[in-house]
């Protein structure tokens, strides 16, 4: 019965060419969107490499003021509000502190090369999980010394002294400063803005000083709790001890409340794109993201269901035949049904194809550097299970009028 | 075999009723071969729809083999066409995606038949048609009487007790029409199938058992 269906599926898509191609280029180019999106997204959301701690760690950027008059003012956290502050939370076993990039330039046989550079505590090494090609991080004693050292990337060490060679103990001078390298790590994703430098520093040779008392600054912090359980608690800790940081007096005058929040790292992105100070939020992606889905995926079913109506006229005489030669209704709807489901999950498997394709083509492309993207098996199982669902979608109604023909008209309307 | 009374087929458009049967009331025995007749517009075909349970009667009464028609769910109708009835349509109504097998196998699908079995009964219907050679050719790769002879091999493959059968020589020339109507005769001889058939054709009346003539939607004889 079946292997039947599938032949005369066949045979119908192969007749109607047209019909097929606009059908199946929908489907597949709906679910590429989606896939690639989606493998974006969580890439982005979900850094393995050099982040590989994040289901137990909560990230502070954000410091905003608000006032009852309306007023919003917001910016980076202060090296000295994440130590006084973060810093004395009993939850938290390590923090890192890293300060936003800056770019500076370095010339190399007269060639302009542009360093991002990121100044940092120690604890980024202990949070993070960077790879080092040679050498190592710099230690809190270099640290505390302020000493010149620095990691570099691998990509500012093949600008900078080409590929391959070693580099540690040799020098690097970015903006007419020479600061002597201890370790070489793999390229980190640029997209990965806390993780991200081709050069990190000591917080404590950085340019502004580390010890002004404004809470405002150029840093943010990374808090690792003991363990995946305790990350609730130390969001809870956090959150009720910013309702009792004072105001500074400069502040008092305009604004009447902080906000500090100590985000997941899946939130620091959600709460730059659809929440606020108060609200992290994730609900609001959520509901974004599945009416999103819903929109883009009903287009491709309408398209389907339209094809699938003016098919109705063509194949009636075809449906008067089945059901003189004892083709209830119910079988005519699931004959139907089942051609929608393999135009569909044809649909599915070139959309599939051609997600591997041009995740390729990005990968290779260099487009986004250092960013490998890949197809999450979650997703693909969803996608496919979307597809079931909207070929049943599409095909259950105008199965329906189809099986409803009657049999003497269906046959004459050839 | 076939019991009608006072069938009454009543067509309603906006504008006009046209009343298509008047009171008709026929028995068809078993193995008997009937044909009917009539001028066109008479209401033959609407009457072996209606024979065929295709079409439902404005009034009256069916009884197939002594068993009530009126009552029956639409998969207790599918299923009674699919046992007891084999159509044949002037114009073939193949199904042009299928090849010449599939289309004599359709009424074996809604049946509790294996692969198997299908491709061996579809076969030996061909076989008795005389296409044996064509199982794998598609309808519009035949000549009209090649593709009434593949219709005629599906009414028959689930030997149905009757065969309704709406002017099948009606396309195709009278050599062609001639061979159609010795396998049918062949058909009701051997097998004793019941077949009643619309004709247009006084010959091809006169080589059956029985002539019913239409009227105006009523029995003249
Ligand atoms: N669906 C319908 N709606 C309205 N009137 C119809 C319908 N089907 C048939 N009729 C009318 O019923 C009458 C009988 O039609 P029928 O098709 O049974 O004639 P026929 O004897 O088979 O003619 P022919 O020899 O041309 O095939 C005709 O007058 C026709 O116009
Ligand atoms: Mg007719």
């Amino acid at each position: 019965m079946l292997k039947n269906y599938f032949k005369i599926a066949i045979a119908v898509l192969r007749r109607r060419k047209f019909f097929t191609f606009i059908s199946l280029f929908g489907i597949s180019l709906t679910l590429t969107v989606l896939m690639v999106l989606a493998a974006f997204i969580e890439k982005v959301t979900n850094p393995v490499y050099p982040g590989d701690k994040n289901s137990r760690s909560l990230y502070i950027k954000r410091l905003t003021y608000t006032s009852k008059k309306g007023w919003i003012n917001s910016g980076g956290s202060s090296f000295y509000f994440l130590t006084h502050y973060a810093g004395s939370l009993k939850t938290r076993v390590k923090m890192a502190i890293v300060s936003s990039n800056t770019s500076s330039n370095a010339y190399v046989n007269n060639k302009k090369i542009v360093i991002d550079m990121k100044y940092t505590n120690a604890d980024l090494w202990n949070i993070a999980n960077y790879q080092f090609i040679e050498g190592k991080p710099f230690t809190p004693d270099q640290i505390n010394k302020a000493d010149r050292v620095a990691v570099i990337s691998e990509r500012t060490r093949n600008e900078y002294f080409g590929d391959a060679v070693t580099v540690v103990g040799k020098y690097i001078e970015a903006d007419n400063i020479s600061y002597r390298i201890t370790g070489v790590i793999k390229n980190v994703p640029e997209i990965e803005e806390v993780f991200y430098a081709n050069m990190f520093l000591p917080y404590t040779v950085a340019k502004s000083d580390y010890r002004n008392k404004d809470f405002w600054g150029d840093y943010s912090a990374i808090l690792l709790a003991p363990s995946e359980q305790l990350v609730t608690k130390m969001h809870t800790e956090y959150e009720q001890m910013v309702t009792r940081i004072p105001i500074p007096d400069n502040m008092k005058k305009d604004f009447d409340t902080l906000h500090s929040d100590a985000d997941t790292y899946f939130e620091t992105f959600t709460r730059g794109f659809f929440g606020n100070a108060d609200n992290a939020g994730y609900a609001r992606f959520l509901l974004f993201m599945s009416l999103f889905v819903l929109l883009f995926m009903l287009l491709p079913t309408v398209n389907l269901v339209n094809v699938n109506i003016t098919r109705i006229m063509e194949r009636s005489s075809e449906i008067g035949v089945r059901k003189a030669f004892g083709a209830s209704s119910k079988t005519l709807v699931y004959q139907f049904i089942t051609e929608n489901i393999i135009l569909t999950i044809l649909g599915g498997i070139i959309g599939v194809i051609l997600t591997i394709i041009i995740l390729q083509v990005i990968n290779s492309s260099g487009f986004i550097p250092d960013l490998d993207l890949t197809i999450n098996p979650v997703v693909l199982l969803y996608s496919l299970l979307a597809c079931l669902f909207f070929g049943l979608l599409s095909g259950v109604y105008p199965a329906w009028r189809m099986s409803r023909l009657n049999v003497v008209t269906a046959l004459k309307a050839q | 075999m076939i019991r009608l009374q006072n069938i009454e087929k009543v067509y309603r458009t906006d504008t006009i009723e046209t009343l298509a049967l008047n009171s008709i009331s026929l028995d068809v025995a078993k193995g008997e071969f009937l044909s009917i007749m009539g001028p066109s517009g008479c209401g033959k075909s609407t009457l072996l729809n209606i024979m065929g349970l295709l079409d439902t009667p404005s009034k009256g009464d069916i009884r197939i083999s002594d068993q009530k028609t009126d009552h029956l769910s639409d998969k207790q109708l599918a299923q009674f066409r699919n046992q007891k009835l084999g159509f044949i349509f002037q114009s073939y109504h193949l199904i042009n995606d299928l090849q010449v097998l599939d289309n004599v196998e359709l009424p074996l699908l809604y049946r509790n038949t294996t692969a198997k079995e299908r491709k061996e009964l579809a076969t030996e219907a061909l076989a008795k048609v005389g296409l044996s050679n064509r199982i794998k050719h598609f309808p519009t790769q035949l000549s009209g009487g090649q593709r009434q002879r593949v219709a005629i091999a599906r009414a028959i493959v689930g030997r149905p007790e009757i065969i309704l059968a709406d002017e099948p020589t009606g396309n195709l020339d009278s050599a062609m029409g001639n061979e159609i109507m010795d396998i049918l005769i062949n058909l009701n001889r051997n097998e004793g199938t019941t077949i009643v058939m619309v004709t247009h054709d006084e010959n091809m009346a006169h080589k059956t058992h029985r002539l019913v003539r239409l009227f105006d939607g009523s029995q003249v004889q």
